[in-house]
């Protein structure tokens, strides 16, 4: 462990240089992943006031958006472009059984022998 | 022997501890809203047309809302950031504002947006009864669009005792402007900014009322599932507010000084909390505001 | 997950080998504890795993025992309908309180209450706190040579959600009313519009402490599941490669990701119920719902189904949460007994993952009867029938590992092999349920009762026992009696059958499991039922049961005679077995290893050729030329 421990001292533990570097060069892209959120929130309002035909399309519609948000979100916030393998592995096994309880559940609401 | 890799990565996996463990509580919380969404499409899927009201909430506040979990999303990870390179006081002041975004959205949330809609009366037509008070839905006029019919009466309770006292025989309302108004082509859509209730009184009979409340949770599917998942985000928004308001405690400055790295991992641990309720969020605005 | 593990900077001094391991306790305290802790900080709110993993087995031994008393009473009123209970009747009618057994009468509602209540306390209160929480806690770290759990002050935080959501369920009994009645399942609607009313508390009832004591007990399995999976990912001991971890660490793991993801949906759904009864919504009412020839007055709009969807999205999960750690705990006793290797082991391995994969997509198979439409249905038989595919070849690799072995019988074996076949009458009997045209008949009745039951009760239950006899010593540092082991095997094994047995009889015969009398009151089913071909199976089911109660004696003087007065351990591996815990003294200090261990083969390398002992354990350095059970690909960790 790299961790030294200065309790009594007023000396801080310096940075990892390297560490440093690569978080200094993000701070502008996330800066700019926030506006880039906040555009898409506005363009959401605004898509929500068009007529896209049917109400399952404005849906349709929507959900993509908030998708593209939130993959954003969890790309670049959360660290999830450059995660480690294992963080992956457990996300793409929930996210199997997410869209297994939505898949479902809706299977059997569409498919039942009485409505 | 001491528990290994609470700071330090562990080769193999290249993570540190909680950073496991919060991707695996983040994991759960997914189950957690992703059953609660499932419930939505259910319910959603379930409802007649016409029984899923839409334009209920304030958009422009909702919007504003979002604006400000977003901004605190940013600030969170900038915090972070700051810690990385060692900018003590510029973390404390990234870490201020991301507080004052949590405190403010549930703010608006419980001392706004709450009790507006718990000011507010619906009545819900019974199908048989529905051509009666044809002038305030105007029906006819939304199926020759093939639009959903309105089956609510919605607006100011005048005589609010009616709730309670199986007397009076029936609702005065101050109408909502869709239902003044309601073969106006304006009112086919919802509203962006809110719009008062107007003036126009209405006087519906009790015995053609299906179901009548206040805009509460028990007043229908799409409010009962609005209070809710809105109610558990909240309570997680509180509940990352209280996380980083023990960033900010004389435990943390004093950690700081001792393992640097030690709280720039609880800060990311708990960004990426914070995070994952932004993106909660960014589905509930569109699924309840929106559409 | 990754299979490569690179040798640790930690592991820079050389490993001690196999049972030499065993040191000095003494001397391992004074290195780690600096300071002595008090007693309330050491034994009650402590953060060790050892002493967590012993509450939530107290506690859960405890629930359990509770829990089948009230199955006891609920067998004298099926067996005596009507009757009163002679000498504790009376007594008992007093402290539950009126509306429970005034004069030793069972009141149907009281009968409701107590089947409610064996389910849930037996299931969340008993089996998932030993099974998983107490035997994960206790062995794992042992296992997977860690020094503790990762997160040990959310294990502890874990431990007192569950104290508190058990108090929760148990003061349920005294609030007006009486606990909840909605069976282990709480079906909508019907849970929704019960225990409310004017005689009712609006929150102190049955069925919102119910409702409450399960967000409790899920938080608690939430975080106990997070703490499990990041200690086995995290902490493995240095050359402990995933193929290399003991199939019990496997069966935790794998169950631990089953609560993990599971609980969550079933979470939802309590706080939607929950907003049902408190707030006045309808997610779970019809619309024109009408009881007792009245309507419902409320909003209508929500589907009573959904509850089931979600609340079955965690049951079904939850049955393998209930039967993987005895699965695991089996295949340690049987392989240390059978002294060879356990047969299959990848196979083993990976069935457990399968299994815990399709679990998640076979829930509706408890919903057969609700009317879904063929599609759906054809989806979840199919999906029904390949689950059972996982559960037969790790029974299969069980049979097979006693082929050929010089089979020891102690009483951790006696208990693990009768695991075995109780376990496949309990599994096999469940295919017929699977099928939705059989299941239309047999659904809620007693079949179902004798299906589960044999999973659970002489499966599980019997598989908890072996993992209490095989790793006492480990805890205590002292030996449970071998003679009264098999005065509580042999009389529990015996009335198990007699209980269960005729159930599926009963059941084929269209017994329903809700009724309270027995059959009695069913005129339809006198005959058949009540008293099938001239004998009443109620009363010998019940006598047996009543039995089994009395069986649990030995065992239970037996445990905490043990405790104090039991026969010292002679070495840290009384068993003489292979697996990583055996290497850390008896009872394991603070920190539970007094040099940090390192593995360099498999965990089950009994009688391997040309050694002096039947068993080379894990941290037995390999030798040249040796080829090991488990040849690994991954670099071997030479220190």
């Amino acid at each position: 462990m790299k961790e030294t421990h200065q309790a009594h001292t007023a000396e801080i533990a310096p940075p990892d240089e390297h560490a440093a570097e690569h978080v200094a060069a993000h701070v502008r892209k996330y800066v700019m992943v926030g506006l880039t959120l906040l555009t898409f929130t506005a363009i959401t309002v605004a898509l929500s006031y068009v007529n896209f035909g049917t109400m399952k399309a404005n849906v349709a519609v929507a959900m993509l958006v908030a998708t593209f948000k939130a993959g954003l979100v969890a790309a670049i916030f959360m660290h999830l472009s450059a995660e480690r393998r294992l963080i992956y592995r457990i996300l793409i096994f929930t996210g199997f059984f997410v869209l297994g309880l939505f898949w479902l559940t809706y299977l059997a609401w569409y498919n039942p022998i009485v409505r | 022997m001491e528990i290994p890799y609470t700071v330090a990565p562990r080769r193999d996996t290249g993570l540190w501890n909680a950073k496991v463990g919060i991707w695996l509580f983040l994991a759960s919380e997914v189950m957690l809203f992703g059953g609660l969404f499932s419930a939505y499409v259910f319910l959603r899927l379930d409802a007649a047309p016409g029984d899923w009201p839409h334009g209920l909430l304030n958009v422009p506040v909702g919007t504003m809302n979002t604006a400000i979990l977003i901004a605190s999303s940013v600030t969170v990870v900038l915090a972070w950031a700051a810690l990385k390179m060692r900018q003590f006081g510029r973390y404390r002041f990234y870490m201020t504002i991301t507080i004052l975004c949590g405190v403010i959205f549930l703010v608006v949330k419980l001392a706004y947006e709450w009790p507006q809609k718990f000011e507010h009366f619906g009545a819900r037509i019974k199908e048989s009864e529905l051509v009666k008070y044809e002038q305030y839905l105007g029906n006819e006029h939304l199926l020759a669009k093939g639009l959903a019919p309105r089956k609510e009466i919605s607006g100011h309770l005048h005589n609010s005792q009616a709730l309670h006292d199986p007397n009076i025989k029936e609702y005065e309302i101050a109408l909502d402007p869709v239902n003044a108004d309601p073969t106006s082509p304006k009112m086919d859509r919802p509203h962006f900014f809110y719009v008062p209730a107007t003036n126009k009184i209405a006087s519906v009979e009790k015995a053609d009322v299906e179901y009548a409340n206040m805009f509460l949770p028990k007043h229908s599917a799409y409010f009962a599932t609005y209070f809710t998942i809105t109610g558990l985000h909240g309570a997680h928004v509180l509940g990352g507010v209280l996380v980083f308001c023990y960033m900010m405690l004389p435990a943390s400055t004093r950690l700081y000084r001792q393992n640097p790295e030690h709280l720039a991992n609880r800060v990311e641990v708990s960004g990426l909390f914070w995070h994952f309720v932004d993106l909660v969020w960014i589905f509930v605005f569109p699924l309840f505001y929106l559409l | 997950m990754d299979a490569t593990t690179h040798p640790d900077p930690h592991a820079a001094h050389p490993p001690s080998p196999g049972s030499g391991a065993a040191g000095d306790p003494h001397h391992h305290h004074g290195e780690h504890e600096h300071h002595e802790l008090g007693f309330w900080r050491k034994y009650i709110f402590s953060s060790d795993h050892k002493v967590i993993g012993i509450q939530y087995g107290l506690c859960g031994l405890v629930f359990l025992f509770f829990g089948f008393s009230l199955m006891m009473l609920m067998r004298w009123q099926l067996a005596y309908p009507g009757q009163a209970l002679p000498v504790i009747g009376k007594a008992l009618g007093h402290f539950f309180g009126p509306g429970s057994m005034p004069d030793g009468k069972m009141t149907s509602e009281f009968y409701n209450s107590l089947g409610a209540m064996h389910g849930t306390i037996m299931i969340f209160l008993g089996i998932v706190p030993v099974a998983f929480a107490a035997f994960g806690n206790f062995v794992v770290p042992l296992q997977i040579g860690a020094p503790d759990m990762t997160f040990p002050k959310i294990n502890a935080a874990s431990f007192w959600a569950f104290a508190v959501g058990g108090v929760i369920m148990l003061v349920s009994f005294f609030v007006p009313g009486g606990a909840a009645k909605g069976g282990w399942t709480s079906y909508t609607p019907l849970a929704v519009i019960s225990d409310q009313g004017p005689t009712y508390n609006a929150f102190f009832n049955g069925q919102t402490l119910w409702l409450v004591g399960f967000i409790f007990l899920i938080t608690s399995s939430l975080l106990g599941a997070v703490n499990f999976i990041t200690t086995i990912i995290q902490l493995r001991a240095p050359g402990l490669t995933w193929m290399r971890l003991p199939f019990f660490v496997w069966t935790q793991f794998v169950t631990a990701f089953l609560l993990l993801l599971a609980f969550p949906p079933l979470e939802s759904a309590i706080v939607m119920q929950l907003m049902d009864r408190l707030a006045g919504t309808s997610f779970f009412l019809p619309s024109g719902l009408v009881v007792n020839g009245a309507p419902v007055h409320n909003s209508g709009g929500g589907s009573p189904l959904l509850w089931q969807h979600l609340f079955w999205f965690l049951g079904h999960p939850e049955v393998y949460v209930l039967i993987l750690p005895g699965m695991g705990i089996v295949a340690e006793v049987i392989a240390n007994n059978s002294r060879k290797p356990l047969w299959g082991y990848k196979s083993l391995v990976f069935a457990s993952l399968v299994l815990g994969f399709l679990s998640f997509i076979v829930w509706a198979h408890h919903m057969w009867l609700t009317g879904m439409g063929s599609t759906v249905s054809a989806f979840f038989q199919t999906t029904t029938l390949i689950i059972s595919i996982p559960s037969v070849i790790i029974l299969s690799a069980f049979f097979i590992s006693l082929w050929g072995g010089s089979i020891r019988f102690t009483v951790p074996m006696l208990f693990a092999t009768a695991f075995l076949p109780m376990f496949g009458i309990g599994g096999l009997t469940g295919i017929p349920l699977s099928f939705n045209s059989a299941d239309l008949y047999l659904h809620d009745t007693y079949y179902i009762i004798a299906h589960f039951h044999y999973i659970v009760a002489p499966g599980t239950i019997f598989a908890l026992f072996a993992g209490i006899y095989y790793w006492f010593p480990k805890a205590t540092g002292r030996m449970m009696s071998e003679f009264w082991g098999k005065v509580h095997f042999w009389p529990s094994l015996i009335c198990m059958n007699v209980i269960f047995l005729p159930m599926f009889l009963q059941g084929m015969l269209g017994m329903h499991r809700r009724w309270y009398d027995g059959g009695q009151g069913w005129n339809l089913s006198n005959e058949k039922v009540w008293s099938l071909t001239g004998f009443q199976w109620n009363t010998p089911i019940s006598i047996a049961a009543w039995c089994m109660g009395l069986a649990q004696i030995p065992f239970i003087i037996n445990f905490f005679w043990s405790i104090w007065r039991g026969k010292k351990v002679e070495n840290d591996n009384p068993w003489d077995a292979t697996t990583l815990e055996w290497t850390a003294p008896s009872p394991p200090g603070h920190g539970n290893f007094i040099k940090e261990p390192v593995a360099y083969r498999g965990p089950y390398e009994y009688s391997l050729p040309r050694r002096g002992k039947d068993f080379t354990m894990q941290n037995e350095p390999i030798e040249a030329g040796e080829r090991t059970t488990h040849p690994s690909t991954e670099p071997v960790l030479h220190a």
